[in-house]
């Protein structure tokens, strides 16, 4: 596939097209049919869920939040393959990586409802907190790669980043060392063609940026990332590479983000109606119903049935997540520092003295 | 106008003026910026002078340090003030540094302009103040408007200055203070703060979004007879020295208030300035209202950490009463 894919060969990896028809069958994942439902239900419900936190978020009931929508086929691809024991560094927009690796939708919207606690995963291992900074999570992903192997683990680093991020020296001297080091890392790169309203092409001159995984000696796909099958094909190889001990991946996974930058964004104001339709035959969850549908394995009615269920779950932990409470004084001093300085204890007291006064004065 | 319109206003004048000002960063071209402060821009003064740039930080203060020292003034935009940490190494090692290791056969005057600041229930690394990090660097000038009119004086100011002017915008008052400002050019000093009110009792020294917080607390101390004489520092470095000694000789005590940590921040530096200036004058030690020394909360946590009226009366009591 590598070989084959080379990135200056220009030429996508695909292997299922806009109608779900396979069109690459030498490159068919082997996956069955009941994993291939599952991977599309995982989707459904992390796209069912992304709509309705942005819908929390209109009734004001949630803070700001970066859509998901249209790139589920990319962390739907991840979440069939990491394992428990590897390690998932994220950007901001992976959800379907971030149930499979464990979190609760609970938490995640904890955390977009402004607790820290959202991001403290009860049930998930080797998940580093979202990564607001641009890119530079990704430097941490070729640390851990090191321990991985200075230790001997059997374990993969995946790690997330926009095309946006891909302009900051970050990313670039990340799949350096990781390079360097040959460390077991898959980088993945959701080009949704946008950095918020900055289109990919104010963002560099590059053809691609699997097309830079040269300069770094390492190897490097582009892959069309809302074909479910491609996405899950490159996923596997590249996990299979690093883990054998062949160094990092770079992963280009070409899609388009549906929605806003975040839910304080408007996308009416840099990109056109044509264009967002253009993009819209080529939905990820679009495509592979489309498959499943024809080979007999899915329909309409069960997809109702489904959403309906998926809407119940999610607002039932929405409304857990709305119920959690208010964040006590301490919450906000005892994480800074292991070994808390008298100052800032003294900074607590003092302020402790204050709302005592105020409850007194009110 | 609000503060947002100020500001676009000032870049206005200054792109029709000075054909060497260049607007660039994130989002700035096409859209206007994610709080629209350069929205129009692009449209009228075309994309050769106003422009969206790659999404990275250094590279932006960088290329900026380069238009500078040849010739050009870049006004840059760092979308929120915590992320302009990536450009840190070009800040502190190029843009304070280029007039003197050139021994000025370079300069880089620029304006750095960017959204600071929390109480707006931010993401992660949004809602910080960090101007004591930046007031710390010799080289630069740090400047923090609170109303609208400030920010159009001290934009154009700033645009005029021939060093580097890290300008930072409280976005929690972006839009919530309209006032009248004149259509025509002007400007304030840089290095110059302001008596906004008069007083008798106790200094009260703040900036940008505090302020407001500060002109609530002293109507609360008028009603308990404690007259507030309130600074609006405008620019943190150089802090206007004589404005605010002269002030604490005439009330005895001093109170800085900033949403800003507390330890090493703006108010220690005050707190100095007023052992130095005005010892014999004290009645009271010099007080710091400020942000504990911790990272700025999520929107849950952080009604803890923002500077209340409350909290800052309850300070102004505590010293008065001394």
């Amino acid at each position: 596939m590598f070989k084959e894919y080379e990135p200056i060969n220009k030429k996508m990896f695909q292997i299922m097209d806009n109608d779900g028809r396979i069109i690459n069958k030498t490159y068919m994942p082997e996956m069955s049919d009941e994993d291939i439902l599952k991977a599309y239900k995982d989707m459904l419900f992390a796209r069912t869920a992304d709509q309705m936190i942005v819908s929390y978020q209109r009734q004001g009931r949630i803070y700001t939040y970066p859509p998901n929508y249209g790139q589920e086929a990319i962390s739907g691809a991840v979440a069939q393959i990491m394992r428990k024991q590897d390690w998932l560094v994220p950007a901001f927009r992976e959800m379907g990586a971030y149930i499979a690796k464990g979190a609760s939708l609970k938490e995640i919207f904890l955390y977009f409802m402004g607790y820290e606690d959202g991001v403290n995963l009860k049930n998930a291992e080797n998940f580093l907190p979202y990564s607001v900074p641009i890119a530079s999570q990704l430097v941490h992903a070729a640390g851990i790669g090191y321990e991985i192997k200075y230790r001997k683990k059997d374990q993969v680093v995946f790690t997330f980043v926009g095309d946006g991020g891909t302009s900051e020296g970050d990313f670039h001297e990340a799949i350096n060392f990781a390079g360097v080091w040959k460390a077991p890392v898959v980088f993945i790169v959701q080009n949704n063609q946008y950095g918020i309203s900055t289109p990919f092409k104010v963002q560099t001159a590059s053809d691609g940026i699997a097309i830079k995984s040269y300069a770094y000696g390492i190897k490097g796909i582009q892959v069309d990332g809302n074909d479910f099958f491609a996405m899950y094909k490159a996923v596997k190889e590249s996990f299979e590479h690093a883990k054998a001990g062949n160094g990092p991946v770079l992963i280009e996974a070409v899609t388009y983000r549906k929605g806003a930058h975040t839910t304080s964004d408007d996308p009416t104001k840099y990109r056109s109606k044509e264009e967002e339709e253009a993009w819209d035959v080529k939905d990820p969850l679009k495509r592979l119903k489309a498959y499943l549908v024809s080979k007999k394995l899915y329909n309409n009615k069960e997809e109702e049935k489904l959403i309906e269920e998926f809407k119940k779950e999610i607002d039932r932990q929405f409304i857990e997540a709305e119920n959690y409470g208010v964040v006590d004084l301490e919450d906000v001093f005892k994480y800074t520092y292991a070994d808390m300085p008298t100052d800032l204890k003294e900074q607590m007291v003092e302020h402790e003295k204050f709302l005592q006064w105020r409850s007194v004065r009110n | 106008m609000n503060m947002v319109n100020a500001i676009n206003d000032a870049l206005d004048i200054k792109l029709a003026e000075d054909d060497r000002i260049i607007v660039y960063g994130e989002d700035v071209g096409v859209e206007g910026g994610v709080f629209r402060v350069t929205e129009g821009l692009q449209q009228k003064h075309g994309v050769e002078r106003v422009f969206d740039s790659p999404l990275a930080e250094s590279g932006i203060v960088g290329t900026a340090v380069g238009m500078a020292v040849a010739g050009l003034k870049p006004v840059i935009e760092m979308q929120f003030s915590g992320f302009a940490n990536p450009a840190f190494n070009q800040v502190v090692s190029h843009v304070s540094r280029m007039r003197n290791r050139s021994r000025g056969k370079y300069t880089s005057g620029m304006v750095i302009r960017m959204p600071y600041g929390g109480g707006i229930n931010a993401l992660e690394h949004h809602s910080e103040s960090l101007e004591a990090i930046w007031a710390h660097i010799p080289g630069l000038k740090v400047v923090i408007p609170s109303t609208p009119h400030d920010a159009k004086g001290l934009m154009i100011a700033a645009l005029e200055s021939e060093d580097p002017i890290w300008f930072m915008e409280p976005k929690r008052i972006y839009r919530a203070i309209k006032q009248e400002v004149e259509t025509e050019k002007f400007s304030i000093p840089i290095g110059k703060a302001k008596v906004i009110q008069e007083g008798t009792d106790v200094t009260v020294v703040a900036y940008g979004a505090m302020i407001r917080e500060v002109q609530k607390a002293s109507v609360l101390a008028k009603k308990e007879g404690i007259s507030v004489e309130i600074i609006d520092l405008r620019t943190i470095y150089p802090i206007d020295r004589e404005t605010i000694s002269q002030s604490i000789k005439k009330t005895g005590r001093i109170i800085t208030v900033h949403e800003a940590i507390k330890t090493f921040g703006v108010g220690a530096e005050i707190s100095a300035l007023a052992m130095e200036e005005a010892f014999l004058h004290l009645e009271a030690p010099p007080k710091r209202v400020a942000g504990f020394d911790v990272i700025v909360p999520l929107p849950k946590g952080e009604p803890h950490f923002m500077i209340s009226p409350e909290k800052i009366f309850y300070e102004i009591l505590r010293t008065v009463k001394y």
